[in-house]
């Protein structure tokens, strides 16, 4: 049934060592448009590997990838966001040091030219950061507020509005809610929601049962780096995902 | 958590005034203690400019140290850049090549051994930089040796020393002929704009910044880290190389003792301009203050003279301080 289905994203027989370490050994992983895919899988089972391979911030040892059907090499995370891929990091991967706009266009800032110069244009930045904050009602003082002055929680709604920002098509989160406080988490999920209304795949690695079962539509298990089940979430339960993780079917 | 943040909300306020201008208020006491101290001299036409040609090189060393401790690196090789490049400048001096020719080498010299140093500690995967440019420090400055024969070369032209020896003439204004501008201060401040707007009106100088405070960040933000790496040492070499030339204008000489530990002065106005070891903390404008301190704390000493031994205590004690003063500062950000 998912095969007829045109994927957005498919990776095939993907595996990575690390020197003697085996991470990864042939894993496939298929996501549609506006589906909301959840991983899960034990500690070591080897998701955030995969993510990380998806996203192209590690090269595959073996398998390829494809976006909406054609096959990509990924040669850093750059490449996956032109493809319409985001990550939210479980390390958050936000500078401390920087403003949250400057966290939200890091690495895609928007610049006015003088002269021959491109210097970085700061009001741009700070109105497009604080409108798309608005849009997904995050609030924060000020988008020139250090992330480093920000609790666990707003700090990883930065890290998902940084990954909206950039229409993307497909967002992949690790633990979106682990460091969340009980209030923010359904704002999150909610968020989860309106994206895929909005036709955007979301892949989350969560080990919280109440968020794989509130948000996604299809949920799949790695065991030691392998797949080891997978079913449409209406078709389970969570005792037997429970099971899966622990490597019981 | 809200309460507590407003409890504090006066220190989390003065917090980024203090980063930002903390170390511009003490060095304008040093200026003031200095000019009680030595009031007919310390302030005179002739000292200023003598404390600016003093500090004429050592600033490009800072600025060019400053960036690489930006990206929580760190180069230990800018005084062996430097004289290897016045090696070379001098070798190339004395064979007569033309003046443009002379100028040009040095930072040409600087950019490729900072280059050398960014590719070493990149491509190499040195699991440090200080590893990478510890190796350098002593490459670079056995390899001016060896070019040199480990003699001094001496007698420049006009031209070459114009950087470092320059003077910009100021009797249209109806000032005394002593009374001019060095041609290194005028550098000096060109070069620190030109900087001051790289590292804080660029892309580069932002993910600069972003890589000192959170490598994985920058990485998964797609910033290519190594070639950034790669472009501040470079530029951290080719400042070293500006430094030669201030320097072979200055002392009209290339001598294999130049810059010896001079690495360690500009790291040292580093920490005093409150740049952090940490990586992405500190500003252009700090740097420029640390510098200032240090030239200032000399040369005020000079004038009393104080023993080279004191002002080596002192620059110490300054030192250790100004990082004390971070670490308070870090508590102050943490607590919440």
């Amino acid at each position: 049934m998912l095969s007829s289905k045109k994927t957005v994203l498919e990776a095939k027989n993907i595996s990575k060592y690390f020197g003697t370490i085996t991470a990864l050994e042939n894993v496939n992983l298929t996501v549609s448009p506006g589906e909301c895919l959840g991983v899960v899988g034990d500690n070591g089972a080897g998701k955030s590997t995969l993510m990380k391979v998806l996203s192209g911030l590690y090269k595959p040892s073996a398998g390829s990838l494809f976006f909406n059907g054609t096959k990509e090499i990924l040669e850093s995370p750059r490449d996956s966001q032109n493809l319409g891929l985001e990550m939210v990091y479980q390390d958050l991967a936000l500078a401390g040091n920087l403003p949250i706009g400057e966290n939200i266009f890091l690495g895609r800032e928007p610049t006015k030219n003088l002269g021959f110069l491109k210097l970085l244009d700061f009001k741009k930045i700070k109105e497009l950061a604080e409108a798309h904050l608005d849009k997904l009602q995050i609030h924060v003082k000020s988008a020139d507020q250090k992330v480093e002055e920000l609790s666990g929680g707003q700090r990883q709604a930065i890290a998902i509005a940084r990954a909206t920002a950039f229409n993307s098509k497909i967002v992949i989160m690790d633990e979106p809610t682990a460091a969340l406080a009980i209030k923010e988490v359904s704002k999150v999920l909610d968020l989860i929601n309106n994206l895929k209304k909005m036709g955007v795949s979301v892949i989350i690695i969560s080990h919280r049962m109440d968020d794989i079962f509130a948000v996604c539509d299809r949920v799949m298990a790695l065991f030691q780096g392998t797949n080891f089940a997978e079913s449409q979430l209406s078709k389970t339960t969570r005792d037997e995902v429970i099971g899966w993780i622990m490597g019981k079917k | 958590m809200d309460n507590k943040n407003k409890d504090h909300s006066f220190f989390f306020k003065m917090i980024p005034y203090l980063d930002k201008y903390g170390i511009l208020i003490l060095l304008l006491l040093m200026i003031l203690t200095m000019h009680i101290l030595q009031p007919d001299v310390f302030l005179s036409w002739r000292n200023v400019t003598n404390i600016f040609k003093q500090i004429s090189w050592q600033s490009m060393l800072a600025l060019g140290v400053f960036m690489v401790i930006v990206t929580a690196g760190i180069d230990l090789s800018v005084g062996s850049i430097m004289m290897l490049s016045l090696m070379v400048l001098a070798i190339v001096a004395k064979a007569g090549m033309p003046w443009y020719v002379v100028v040009l080498v040095p930072l040409l010299v600087g950019l490729l051994c900072g280059m050398f140093n960014g590719l070493g500690i990149t491509l190499l995967r040195m699991p440090h930089p200080f590893i990478m440019t510890l190796g350098t420090l002593y490459i670079f400055r056995g390899a001016g040796n060896l070019i040199s024969g480990g003699v001094p070369i001496s007698g420049f032209t006009e031209e070459v020393r114009y950087l470092g020896h320059g003077r910009i003439d100021l009797t249209w204004l109806g000032l005394d002929e002593s009374q001019y501008l060095p041609v290194s201060l005028a550098l000096i401040a060109v070069v620190y704009f030109i900087f001051w707007v790289f590292m804080n009106h660029t892309r580069i100088g932002k993910w600069i910044y972003a890589i000192g405070g959170n490598p994985n960040a920058a990485r998964a933000s797609g910033i290519n880290v190594n070639m950034i790496l790669v472009i501040v040492y470079s530029l951290c070499g080719f400042l070293s190389g500006i430094g030669a030339l201030i320097l072979a204008g200055r002392a009209d000489s290339g001598y294999p003792n130049a810059g010896l530990q001079s690495e360690l002065d500009a790291i040292a106005a580093c920490i005093i301009g409150g740049a952090s070891f940490f990586g992405g903390r500190g500003t252009v404008l700090g740097v420029f203050a640390g510098v200032m301190i240090m030239g200032i704390l000399r040369n005020g000493l000079n004038l009393m003279d104080v023993s080279a031994f004191w002002q080596q205590v002192l620059i110490g004690t300054i030192i250790v301080l100004a990082v004390y003063i971070d670490v308070l500062r870090k508590d102050f950000g943490t607590r919440k």
